[in-house]
């Protein structure tokens, strides 16, 4: 059954896209490649530019300027209905006046396939709901509606798959499972998939590669684990999971290393993993790698030591417990410790030393909000 | 004591359901008289009970000009209501789905006609065809009819493309339709019912019109206007009959399009 | 606001001069039948009422001209139609409403569980839609006739003095106009009703609010565009109506109203300018009311 369904996927191209509404700009001079089969996620917060990029793929809206390929098929001006894309749509939008088989066959018989209603049971079947085609959308548990509304995509072979926050209306249950049905048939069919989401978990979850928007912009585009691992960007670091940012001059620069230095701390980072070498520069870690010490230990210049704080708040979230630690002139710092029975017993009030890893710090080639350059 | 507290909340319990059906009996009692009236074995006039027949129902064109006034009511508002409810609808459409400049205006204009009394709207198209030569007669009722029924469809038909989602028409586009094939497979079947519903309020409310009606008809008859110059000498029951069919008749799709409705959603809920 | 540009819908977004046109081609044959039809003949009814008699002097024949003195003449020559038509449509209004309300209130919250009879019932509210408003009207005039069962038992009681009759009066106008517009009070009450979140009277009773208070505090003010749309789609029909008031239905030649004047002026005597500057008298009252109410209910965008 996939293997009629599936056909080769083909590449999608962005050539500096730019969308201008009224009083605002959506998008702004995107460039863009997804390699054919790839499921490629756009991940970012509502407004950023995400849906107006899909829209634009789908041709239901038309750029100010740039250029859409497909396969390396200019279809910039292509209307929306003779592009080899299909889209499954945030709400499914699922015709309500025709039945779940009719909904599957629509795009068959508007392009006068043969035999649209085998083929359309055919998808259906692919999507384990072969026994409803009789039944009206209106009938459909919500879990259900999408995946009619997928198969009705799956069965025109489109190059390209657009899916519009497809899981965004299920509950958390069934999201995570419909994560792995979805992934399991992109394999299958081998498609190209362009999925946008507001859930950095469903984009980690479930793309080869992640693109994390930001004001009508890419902010940075990579694997899952490299986005998480080296973040280049404030935002990028914040929305993807959790960090702690210092912002320091450049007091120390050698082949190897940065290093800043914040409320009279030396924060380093590998100079590979740097963005930024000059001027003032913007330091992270992730809470998971950093931890804290009672005492003052005595640790190499392979590791970033600050302190001491005060612990000012602690969660335990059950996996992990989460520390709030106050450090004078620094600031705020999270730290999580695993929940394995051995971690120190600390209490509100104690006083500690933070340290992490030099190869865990990695510096932003922009600052965050809010704070200022030092010129 | 306590039966008289149990007596008095048992009183404002039923008050409400027994006052609604005194109102609404209150509103059929002339519909009723009007239908049993119409079995009437009426002298020369008919507003005494005399005895039952069947023979103004058998008979309807014993009225020769009753009988062609209704035909000419029937064309009017035919003829209205299918231009009412094309122009009302594409109106509809474009005030719900596109943005424009003067939308509010264009919205505030078409209030208008349904905040402007008959009397005027009837005087100010008669004394328009009046200042252009244009006598009074058949266009010019249809005409008026168009211009009064404009108004409500396009409330009608609006709030039904309030509730399209215009994700649908989308998805119609997205699965190779081209723009005139989304509007007859998707947004029409999609629209029908409010323009249905529209259309029938637009009937309704032309074949009943007298004012404007009787500014611009001249010398052509309809059924409100052969009544009102009837009702200074006796309306005959054949009028009775007319009025008395038409009403059935708008109940018995009323009520069938409600009862299939309602089983409808019974049999969704019912699956689900 | 700039999100709301990326939702899925916004039409602006597309390619402008092509959606440009397209709702030029949906907008413009019913703006220009509203033009023609509606502004034009408001025009020509204004431009009528200037006008002066022709010399010729034959009834029926004018000119153009800017003769205020046709809105002296009909001002002080029908100012008891004009003040009976707004009493009568001030009077029947309120009535209207409060005959309404209840019914509506049934219908649209307490028939919620049984939505079988909720309909039907709204079936039943349009249900007089479908007959002749004239023969409904007639149908009243004789229930309410002399020697009428109804009328020979309000002798009885007391209700009218022995030689009074009740089709004629001022009250019986006013009868036939409330009951000839309740279904245009009851479905606009009706729909705001049923849109009621009961949920939040039961707040409102959970925060000591007495039943009377509940109503006024927050039943009363939530159904208000119910009440507006209402009062407004029965008042103006009701200012210018002249059927019920018609000496051949509920009126006698004691209860003319403005229509009256204007039908024989502009049918009978043939005198356009009257019966126009009649019709704009009629149009600029009702404008500066509905703008008042309006402006004082505070729901100009319910237009």
């Amino acid at each position: 059954m996939a293997g009629e369904l599936s056909v080769a996927g083909a590449d999608l191209e962005l050539i500096d896209v730019r969308k201008d509404f009224p009083g605002f700009t959506a998008l702004d001079d995107m460039d863009l490649h997804i390699p054919a089969g790839q499921f490629f996620a756009l991940l970012g917060p509502s407004g950023c530019g995400k849906t107006t990029t899909l829209r634009i793929v789908a041709g239901l809206e038309t750029p100010t300027q740039g250029r859409v390929l497909i396969g390396g098929k200019d279809i910039t001006d292509t209307k929306p209905h003779d592009r080899p894309v299909n889209t499954v749509f945030q709400s499914y939008a699922l015709f309500p006046h025709m039945t779940i088989l009719e909904n599957v066959a629509f795009g068959l018989r508007q392009r006068k396939v043969e035999d649209p209603l085998a083929k359309a049971q055919a998808g259906l079947d692919l999507v384990e709901l072969g026994h409803i085609g009789a039944r009206r959308p209106q009938q459909l548990s919500g879990g259900q509606q999408q995946r009619v509304a997928l198969a009705r995509a799956l069965v025109n072979r489109p190059s390209l798959l657009l899916l519009d926050e497809p899981l965004g209306a299920l509950d958390l249950k069934l999201r995570r499972q419909m994560q792995i049905e979805l992934k399991a048939i992109q394999m299958e069919v081998g498609l190209t998939f362009l999925h946008v989401t507001h859930d950095q978990e469903e984009a980690m979850d479930m793309a080869d590669t992640v693109a994390v928007m930001n004001k009508g912009r890419i902010e940075q585009m990579g694997s899952p684990e490299a986005l998480y691992d080296r973040p280049k960007t404030a935002f990028v670091s914040r929305f993807l999971g959790q960090s702690n940012l210092f912002v320091g001059k450049v007091s120390e620069e050698n082949p190897n290393s940065v290093s800043i230095e914040v409320g009279g701390a030396k924060i380093t980072v590998d100079k590979k993993r740097a963005e930024k070498h000059t001027g003032t520069v913007a330091i992270g870690v992730r809470p998971e790698k950093a931890t804290f010490h009672e005492e003052k230990p005595n640790l190499g210049a392979d590791h970033v030591l600050i302190g001491p704080g005060e612990i000012i708040d602690i969660r335990f979230t059950g996996v992990s417990n989460q520390y709030l630690i106050e450090i004078p002139n620094i600031g705020e710092i999270t730290v999580f410790a695993q929940n394995v029975g051995k971690s120190p017993v600390v209490e509100l009030g104690a006083k500690v030393w933070v340290s992490w890893k030099v190869e865990h710090s990695f510096g932003l080639r922009d600052l965050p909000d809010g704070t200022e350059d030092l010129g | 004591m306590k039966a008289l507290s149990h007596l008095w909340s048992g009183i404002k319990r039923g008050s409400l359901p027994v006052y609604s059906l005194i109102a609404v009996v209150f509103l059929l009692t002339p519909i009723f008289y009007t239908i049993i009236f119409s079995f009437n074995k009426s002298l020369r006039r008919n507003t005494v009970w005399n005895s039952f027949t069947l023979d103004n129902w058998t008979n309807i064109c014993a009225r020769q000009d009753l009988c062609s006034a209704v035909g000419n009511s029937l064309m009017i508002s035919l003829i209205s209501t299918l231009i009412a409810t094309a122009l009302g609808t594409a109106l509809a459409i474009a005030l719900v789905r596109y943005r424009f400049k003067l939308r509010s205006t264009v919205n505030f204009a078409l209030f208008l006609p349904m905040a402007t009394p008959e009397i005027v709207m009837g005087a100010g198209l008669a004394s328009l065809f009046f200042n252009a030569g244009v006598g009074p007669g058949f266009v010019p009722t249809v005409i008026a009819h168009v211009m009064f029924c404009l108004s409500f469809v396009v409330v009608t038909v609006k709030a039904r493309v309030q509730t399209l989602d215009p994700a649908l028409e989308e998805a119609g586009r997205d699965l190779y339709a081209n723009p005139s094939q989304v509007f007859w497979k998707i947004t029409f079947p999609l629209l029908l019912p409010g323009v249905l519903s529209a259309a029938l309020l637009s009937f309704a409310l032309s074949f009943d019109d007298f004012i404007i009606t009787y500014f611009n008809s001249g010398s052509v008859n309809t059924f409100p206007k052969f009544i009102y110059v009837a009702a200074k000498g006796g309306v005959p029951a054949q009028a009775n009959v007319i009025a008395s069919s038409v009403f059935l008749l708008a109940i018995l799709i009323v009520l069938a399009t409600q009862i299939s409705s309602h089983f409808k959603r019974k049999r969704l809920q019912h699956i689900k | 606001m700039a999100f709301a540009a990326f939702g899925s819908s916004t039409p602006t977004t597309k390619g402008q001069t092509k959606s440009g046109r397209v709702v030029l081609a949906l907008l413009l044959p019913g703006l220009i039948y509203l033009v023609l039809f509606f502004v034009i003949p408001l025009v020509s009814l204004v431009l009528t009422s200037l006008e002066a008699p022709a010399a010729s002097g034959r009834i029926g024949e004018y000119v153009p001209g800017f003769d205020f003195g046709n809105y002296a003449y009909v001002v002080t020559k029908y100012w008891p139609q004009i003040a009976r038509s707004f009493g009568f449509a001030f009077i029947a209004t309120i009535i209207a409403l409060l005959i309404s309300y209840p019914l509506a209130y049934f219908i649209g919250v307490k028939a919620r569980p049984w939505p079988m009879l909720q309909r039907m019932l709204v079936t039943l509210v349009i249900a007089p839609f479908f007959i002749s408003f004239l023969l409904r009207t007639i149908a009243w005039k004789q229930l309410l006739a002399d020697h009428s069962p109804i009328i020979e038992w309000a002798h009885q009681v007391g209700f009218l003095s022995p030689s009074q009759s009740f089709i004629g009066s001022n009250a019986a106008v006013v009868f036939g106009l409330v009951y000839n517009f309740i279904p245009f009070m009851t479905l606009p009450l009706y729909t705001s009703l049923e849109r009621l979140d009961t949920r939040y009277l039961e707040a409102g009773s959970d925060l000591y609010a007495s039943p009377s208070k509940v109503f006024r505090k927050i039943t009363l003010p939530l159904s208000m565009p119910g009440i507006i749309s209402g009062t407004l789609l029965t008042f103006i029909p009701i200012a210018g109506d002249y059927v019920n008031a018609s000496r051949d239905f509920l009126g006698s030649s004691n209860t003319s109203m403005i229509g009256t004047m204007v039908d024989a002026d502009f049918l009978q005597n043939r005198n356009y300018p009257a019966a126009s500057a009649m019709s704009v008298v009629l149009m600029g009252i009702i404008l500066i009311l509905v703008t008042w109410y309006v402006r004082k209910s505070g729901t100009e965008d319910l237009l």
